[in-house]
């Protein structure tokens, strides 16, 4: 049964402690994400799930220090993100962090080999090609790996973005809504690989999701709502 | 190396998918108007040069009253300069009883070094090139002194104390057409002989001139030299100080030329911009994944400067071998023209001006859009609605407004006419940005009451506000470049062409006694000559300005200087010549015949500083006279036919000519009798221009050609604006498309809308293009080209519904593959 407790004896990698996010908005300062502390030990595998405009995502860009919280901080690996500018964030992503997101993001111009060996370019990467084709093989899209996004379905997107996330390695993967573009027998195979593919690498792994299914085989699971953690 | 090679990988493959299309082919087509210019203005302008050098007979001519010592000479081919030397003076030649005064040109070895004499076997025949110089022992009259001696090949003539055989008739040779040098008929003969003749005496009037010819460096070289060696009374002439009539007309086209090519630079520019934001607009998404996997805003930053260097440096070589060819595919064109002269190679500045243009372009119009992309929010992967931050106006417009105005300088290189230019761009794109606005708020007004295909097309222009107005800025300046070339080219094509009738004075007659004007008016009429009007030409001084001696005045002008310092040839005449123009004062009526006024030319007024109403003082004759400045006048001087810088009302100097002067045109059979006119007439000199108006109509026929060429230049880059623009909106207008079809709209009813809505744009745009040109055109061609201005209400029409048809037209060939395309796909693949 998943739980909302950290376990405490591994140590963490990533640590939220105290987060609020403020933005102005018409009506004034608006919280999205109220005082949530959060802490994910190394390996483990966490679900936010909530509502639509709970705060989930905000909540994910603050831990993968794409934002800045108004308060609080985020430790990954020890490193204080909000201590960090912008390039020192994209310093930390580039070697730490990986992504999926809801709308694939594939850079429609690149093709499928191109978008996996992205990210290995950007961290200086010798082998980028290598170590792209394996992964796609893994993702069983080797054959495809000269087609452009737009010649590819849309668990075949999801599947490169799911290679274009693991094949650097990351010490953690974020995952936004990965099957919410997708009908349910397509998001169950992409689920089932994202878990395949986190097992074997032993990454941790935070997810949002508003599928059940997909958020029960986390090894934890925490509610969110009106920005805080239920 | 990951620095540099990744932003060429990911260049390669921006490329490969086409995003970078019409940026690439916008600044390609900049640079190849610009170089194909630029290299065809520089050849032109080295066999304007070329030719120029013929008429010195070398490329520098040193000419003065005191020999000119052995060591300039050997200083000279030290440096690699070849070198002859030509001695002149005035003598009285002699066959048997008859006499005749000539130029007597002695000539050494190698003489001339740049051009040909042409030498025939009769007088007035047609010449060909002579084989070196007369031997010693000959000499070479040409046709007017042969025909006023009576003399013949094989005949003897004294010259001085020397008796010589003509052996040839000389016809031409290169440095005695065109510049009136000498007044009086021409001998050939060997500097070996000079001392023989015994004409050299102390006193003699000699003109001793030493000629040098060599590669531009060398040249250079040496003239640099010659300027600190050079000695009192000598004078060095150079290509630049000849020809004024073809300098006149290549600079004319070179100006117009340059101002054509900077308007496709401009529309180019415009396609730039436009596609650079769309760029912007496309790879937001992708700039902030590139962020979220990791790459800094400084590697951003980087990967778009080394992708645009790339893309500026392809450009350029593409570009220039586009330019380059074009000239010489032009130079092919032309080669019946052109088939006596090889013209010198291209040199290869064009291409590092293609090359610096294309870095200019992009930095002023790409960088700033491109830079703005590297500020992309890496969270906008998860929150599509966040954008980069608002850019400070001075960065976005700043250095494109500085590389336009850098640009525009650069080619007009005048400030006058850099203001102007500037002044009238900028007011133009502000009525075009308030004609947008204008039409921006019709149009959220007007929508209620259209139909819903025109509501939808109109509804577009009010909701995408700054994309109507920038569309409107495009089509609107890219029309008027258009229009105005089209006005343009017309208007310098007629005009070069009337004021170089087939049937334009092709001989001039100087120093015609007052006593046999009637007879040799008669004499020309009767052999279907046609003569322009007969002026008198008498010598006179200027002494003094207001009552001030000139001699105690100083100005800063050279040719101010020369004019007070030298006798100037003057005239009289009721009539303002044909090429002339009052621009300040009146031209006299028969009532201020016989009162002391006086015409000067423009030229006068600004060397010497005058004003109209100024008091002039002339001594003519050893008589003083005081004149009144009456009128200014702007003369045509490459109009050939005979003017004066100063021009005396009628009736005060009659008691005083010396001699008249006219001009005429003769059918070349009828040359043949001008054997007879020189025997009839020995005192009249008889200037034959019909190679310098060869070479005139030469220059003229090429520059039109290269006129029309960059006219399609111009054209290519209307076209690529179109397409900038046109592209801009394609994404929207497809998703707009599957919309509206899903909504149950028919694809006729979705073209209707796109085709009301660039209708409407094009028509605006047409209707303030054609405004603008007209304008433009006034300016242009009366300020800077000296042309006369006819407004053509054909270019309102053609601006207007062409405008607005092509636009249209352009819109639906862009759009139809939109509305083509499935619904379904597009939603699908926008969700």
């Amino acid at each position: 049964m998943p739980s909302a407790q950290a376990p405490a004896a591994r140590g963490s990698v990533l640590k939220a402690e105290h987060l609020t996010k403020q933005v102005q908005s018409p009506e004034g300062l608006l919280t999205i994400v109220h005082d949530v502390s959060l802490d994910i030990a190394p390996g483990e595998s966490v679900a936010v799930v909530g509502p639509s405009g709970a705060g989930k995502s905000t909540l994910l860009a603050l831990l993968a220090g794409l934002d800045l919280p108004s308060e609080g901080r985020v430790l990954l690996e020890g490193r204080d993100l909000t201590r960090l500018d912008e390039d020192g964030r994209a310093l930390v992503r580039a070697q730490r962090v990986g992504f999926v997101f809801q709308s694939f993001h594939l850079i429609p111009s690149l093709t499928a080999l191109e978008n996996v060996m992205l990210p290995l370019e950007l961290a200086g990467h010798a082998r980028a090609r290598e170590a792209a084709l394996e992964t796609l093989r893994q993702v069983g899209l080797k054959e495809r790996a000269r087609h452009y996004p737009r010649q590819l379905s849309g668990g075949e997107q999801q599947r490169v973005a799911l290679a274009r996330a693991f094949v650097t390695q990351p010490a953690v993967l974020f995952a936004d809504e990965p099957t919410g573009n997708l009908d349910a027998a397509t998001g169950a195979r992409i689920g089932q690989l994202l878990f395949e593919m986190n097992a074997h690498s032993r990454t941790t792994l935070v997810l949002v999701t508003h599928d059940p299914e997909l958020a029960s085989r986390c090894g934890r699971m925490v509610h969110m709502e009106a920005g805080e953690l239920r | 190396m990951r620095a540099t090679l990744l932003p060429m990988r990911m260049l390669s493959r921006e490329w490969r998918s086409g995003e970078l299309g019409v940026l690439r082919l916008a600044l390609t087509v900049a640079v190849a108007a610009l170089t194909g210019v630029a290299f065809l203005a520089d050849r032109i302008s080295a066999a304007v040069a070329m030719q120029a050098s013929q008429v010195l007979a070398a490329d520098l001519r040193l000419e003065s009253p005191q020999p000119i010592g052995e060591a300039d000479l050997a200083a000279a081919r030290r440096g690699g300069l070849l070198t002859a030397r030509a001695t002149g003076l005035l003598s009285v030649v002699f066959a048997g009883d008859r006499s005749q005064l000539a130029d007597v040109d002695a000539v050494t070895a190698g003489y001339p070094l740049r051009g040909t004499v042409t030498v025939a076997d009769q007088p007035f025949a047609t010449g060909r090139p002579a084989p070196g110089i007369p031997p010693p022992g000959e000499v070479w009259p040409d046709s007017r002194l042969l025909a006023a001696l009576g003399g013949h090949v094989g005949s003897r003539l004294s010259i001085g104390a020397a008796e010589l055989r003509v052996t040839r008739v000389l016809i031409s040779r290169p440095d005695a057409g065109g510049t009136f040098r000498g007044l009086v008929p021409d001998l050939l003969m060997n500097a070996a002989d000079l001392p023989r003749t015994q004409l050299i005496q102390p006193g003699s009037r000699v003109t001793y001139a030493a000629l040098f010819a060599g590669t531009p460096g060398r040249v250079a070289a040496f003239k640099h030299w010659l300027g600190t060696h050079q000695r009192p009374g000598q004078r060095l002439r150079d290509i630049s100080s000849t020809s004024p009539q073809i300098r006149s007309a290549v600079d004319r086209a070179r100006r117009f030329l340059s101002l054509a090519s900077l308007v496709a630079v401009l529309l180019c520019a415009t396609a730039v911009a436009m596609s650079a934001r769309r760029y912007v607009g496309r790879h937001l998404d992708s700039v902030a994944l590139l962020k979220t996997l990791g790459a800094t805003r400084r590697f951003t930053v980087w990967l778009t400067t080394m992708q645009l260097l790339a893309i500026a440096l392809l450009a350029a070589a593409i570009g220039s071998a586009i330019g380059y060819l074009t000239q010489e595919w032009l130079l092919y064109a032309l080669r019946g023209v052109l088939a006596s002269r090889a013209l010198p190679p291209a040199s290869p500045a064009p291409v590092a001006i293609g090359l610096l243009t294309a870095v200019a372009l992009l930095t002023g119009f790409a960088l700033p859009p491109l830079l703005q992309l590297s500020r992309v929010p890496a969270i906008r992967v998860l929150r599509r609605d966040i954008g980069p931050p608002r850019p400070l106006v001075l960065l976005a417009f700043g250095p494109a407004v500085a590389v336009i105005v850098l640009l525009i300088y650069w080619v007009v290189l005048d400030w006058k006419l850099f203001l102007g230019f500037t002044a009238g761009l900028a007011g133009y794109i502000a009525l075009l940005v308030l004609t947008g606005m204008l039409l921006v708020v019709a149009a959220g007004r007007l929508r209620a009451r259209a139909g819903v295909a025109w509501r939808y097309g109109v509804a577009r222009l009010s909701r995408r506000r700054a994309d109507s107005i920038v569309q409107i800025v495009a089509f609107g300046t890219g029309i008027m470049a258009l229009l105005l070339l089209g006005i343009i080219r017309n208007d310098l094509d007629g005009d070069w062409r009337r004021s170089l009738p087939a049937d334009l004075p092709n001989y001039f007659f100087v120093n015609i006694p007052p006593q046999s004007r009637g007879a040799l008016l008669a004499y020309l009429h009767a052999r279907g000559a046609r003569t322009t009007r007969v002026l008198p030409m008498m010598r006179g001084r200027l002494t003094a300005i207001d009552g001030r001696p000139v001699e105690k005045m100083r100005f800063a002008n050279r040719r101010g200087q020369h004019f007070a310092d030298r006798e100037q040839n003057l005239t009289w005449s009721a009539t303002l010549g044909a090429g002339n123009r009052v621009v300040a004062g009146s031209w006299w009526t028969p009532a201020d015949y016989g009162q002391p006024l006086v015409s000067i030319s423009t030229e006068f007024e600004r060397w010497l500083g005058l004003r109209l109403g100024d008091r002039l003082t002339f001594d003519i004759a050893g008589q003083p006279f005081t004149v009144r400045v009456a009128s200014i006048r702007k003369v045509k001087w490459d109009s050939f036919r005979p003017n004066f810088f100063i021009v005396f009302a009628p009736g005060l100097l009659d008691k005083l000519a010396g001699t008249y002067l006219t001009s005429a045109y003769l059918a070349p059979g009828a040359a043949e009798s001008l054997a007879g006119l020189a025997r009839r007439f020995p005192s009249v000199s008889i200037f034959d221009i019909d190679d310098l108006l060869a070479d005139v109509r030469s220059v003229l026929d090429k520059a039109v050609l290269a006129v029309q060429s960059v006219f399609a230049f111009t054209l290519l880059a209307g076209l690529t604006v179109l397409l900038a623009a046109v592209q801009s909106s394609r994404e929207e207008r497809r998703y707009e498309s599957a919309v509206l079809r899903t909504l149950g709209a028919s694809r006729r009813t979705v073209l209707q809308g796109v085709l009301a809505e660039f209708a409407v744009l094009g028509l605006l745009s047409g209707l303030i293009a054609a405004a603008g040109a007209s304008v433009a055109a006034y300016f242009l061609t009366t300020r800077i080209l000296d042309l006369p201005y006819v407004f053509s209400p054909w270019a309102c029409v053609v601006g207007i519904l062409g405008g607005g048809i092509a636009v249209m037209a352009s819109g639906w060939l862009a759009t139809r593959s939109v509305v083509r395309q499935p619904p379904l796909a597009t939603l699908r693949a926008d969700i």
